[in-house]
């Protein structure tokens, strides 16, 4: 695991703490925030395109919803798409990454020559058309067995998935490299010799060594993942409404954009949570790998 | 390098064959048919409509049918823009994106190795620190973010640019921008890392005990090692850029093939949205490959086998 001093050490400058209070706000916001509203912010109301006020202090949408609301809502989708997605991810990774690595040799060339391919090819292009494809399946598939939260959720389940399966290659990479240094070095030299199952040796004294490294790939891909789902999302191919994320309110906040009337804050709001939360994450992720590895 | 060109080929053709075939199975895979309307067709025209575009008949001799058209290098008939071959389509969308697109992978590149450098030799100075925080914010704010806001600040409050649209050069500057600068930040990062990494290195530091001048150390004998990362990244992103030509395009109103792509989907239009797939495959293979080759005339101590 990370050595003890590394938190304090990174912690210790101001912009480490301010991204982490932005992170813990906006996940706290996101996890309970929405449950705080009264039934007639959520809801459609009378009031269309109000400005921000101290009632509504993102100001409200064409459907006369409160835009906090809807902002909030979408951090929570657009939060448990990244941190899953990136986990989907973190297994596929580090898992091709052993492999190759320890196998090494012909194995390892033709594994990290596939990754090279995938790597050139337009992978959200083919994500578009995978979650088209299946979607309709899934939650017939869900209907047949009558698991309702799978057919309100089955857009959010396909994004999971598809995401974290476009989203491994870097780590794979990452983990290759380290297992190619970590398995010339004498303890596993002595593992091997004392007969230990490969198996084992890849999760027993390979794994462990190569934990912190994964951790900080980690956070580097949950803002990576969030930004993938909000592109499909911006486009009205990944999350639908009356579900909302970051990319779909955008895509709202993008379209009140013009020469007649600018509704700003439809814009402003979702556009502001988005990037700080993604800064912050990207900037926590940047000092953890520095200190982690200063070479790089 | 010829030598690397056409041992690359078959493989290179196997992906292009990957390609078709995932693109052919995952549109028939989804429910629905092109033909699928709110309101009901008679079965008869239905057939008839089947027929036309070749959809009737098992599915194995449709791909194989298709396969053989994509060969001859007919991508067929859209299913919805009536009486309008993939082709023509294409040929009248793939110009905008690739202008669109090109441009960005100028300004991405030259920008991006430029900031870069600029950080690197003044490490840990202000300027160092600016640059890297402001490509770090470039990284976090998506360009449909990004997009509309340089409408507003330039197209609607400065009224310097249009704010959308296509047809003349002014129009192409707002959205260029935008597709480049998550990309130009990429690269400035990239580039840093690794002009810091070669001016540690024992041929830098002959080169400045020769008594060179500091710019001639930097710009003739570490940036053309320090370069080689960045090179590799030109392969990535060439299909990052595609991608975001999506949005960007959404975004300003451009009738680049972007917009055709995610309608394809929505409409279940096959073969359209195959054609935009192949030919984007297609072309990002062959840059690829050109990329590679370039690697190994620009790295002598590399070879490439493989």
């Amino acid at each position: 695991m990370l050595e003890p001093g590394t938190t304090a050490r990174i912690l210790r400058r101001p912009a480490a703490r301010i991204s982490l209070g932005i992170l813990i706000v906006v996940a706290a916001a996101a996890a309970i925030g929405p449950e705080l509203f009264p039934l007639s912010y959520r809801e459609p109301g009378p009031l269309q395109y109000a400005p921000p006020s101290w009632q509504h202090p993102f100001g409200t949408d064409l459907n006369g919803r409160d835009v906090l609301y809807r902002v909030l809502l979408g951090a929570r989708i657009s939060l448990i798409v990244g941190l899953a997605g990136a986990a989907v991810s973190l297994f596929l990774g580090s898992a091709y990454g052993l492999i190759a690595g320890y196998a090494g040799g012909k194995i390892d060339n033709a594994m990290m020559r596939l990754v090279d391919i995938i790597y050139s090819v337009p992978r959200l292009i083919f994500i578009l058309i995978f979650i088209n494809a299946f979607d309709g399946h899934v939650r017939d598939f869900a209907a047949r067995l009558d698991w309702q939260w799978l057919i309100s959720y089955s857009r959010i389940v396909i994004l999971i998935i598809t995401l974290g399966l476009i989203e491994w290659l870097t780590m794979a990479r990452i983990v290759r490299g380290q297992v190619l240094a970590l398995k010339e070095r004498s303890f596993i030299h002595a593992a091997q010799s004392l007969g230990q199952s490969h198996l084992k040796i890849i999760t027993r004294h390979l794994l462990p060594n190569i934990l912190p490294i994964i951790i900080v790939y980690l956070t580097l891909t949950v803002p990576a993942v969030i930004l993938d789902e909000s592109f499909l999302s911006f486009l009205g191919l990944g999350i639908q409404p009356p579900q909302a994320s970051w990319g779909s309110l955008l895509a709202e906040g993008a379209q009140s954009i013009n020469p007649l009337k600018s509704y700003w804050w439809l814009l402003f709001f979702p556009a502001a949570t988005m990037s700080a939360t993604l800064l912050a994450l990207n900037y926590l992720g940047d000092r953890l790998r520095d200190t982690l590895d200063p070479r790089r | 390098m010829l030598k690397l060109i056409i041992r690359r080929l078959p493989a290179l053709f196997f992906v292009l064959f990957c390609v078709i075939t995932l693109t052919f199975f995952l549109v028939r895979l989804a429910p629905g048919g092109p033909f699928d309307r709110e309101r009901k067709i008679p079965p008869a025209i239905e057939a008839q409509l089947l027929a036309k575009y070749q959809l009737d008949g098992p599915l194995w001799s449709q791909f194989t049918g298709y396969l053989a058209d994509v060969v001859r290098g007919d991508l067929r008939l859209s299913t919805k823009y009536r009486n309008r071959s993939v082709n023509e389509i294409l040929a009248q969308t793939l110009p905008v994106t690739f202008a669109l697109g090109g441009l960005s992978f100028l300004l991405a590149t030259a920008g991006g190795v430029w900031l870069g450098t600029f950080a690197a030799v003044r490490r840990d100075s202000a300027a160092d620190r600016l640059t890297m925080a402001a490509a770090l914010l470039g990284l976090s704010i998506p360009m449909f973010v990004v997009g509309p806001i340089l409408v507003l600040v330039f197209g609607l409050w400065l009224k310097w640019l249009p704010v959308g649209g296509w047809g003349s050069p002014a129009q192409l500057i707002l959205p260029a921008i935008t597709l480049a600068i998550p990309f130009a930040a990429v690269i400035a990062r990239l580039m840093r890392t690794s002009l810091l990494e070669v001016l540690n290195q024992d041929f830098v530091r002959t080169a400045r005990a020769k008594g060179l001048p500091d710019r001639t150390v930097v710009y003739k004998h570490a940036l053309r090692v320090a370069i080689l990362p960045v090179v590799t990244y030109l392969g990535p992103l060439a299909a990052h850029l595609l991608t975001g030509s999506i949005v960007v395009e959404t975004v300003f109103n451009i009738p680049g093939a972007g917009g055709f792509f995610v309608n394809s989907i929505l409409n279940r239009d096959g073969f359209l949205l195959g054609g935009v797939v192949i030919v984007y495959c297609a072309l990002l293979i062959v840059f690829n490959l050109l990329v590679d080759a370039s690697y190994a005339l620009l790295d002598r101590r590399i070879r490439v086998d493989a």
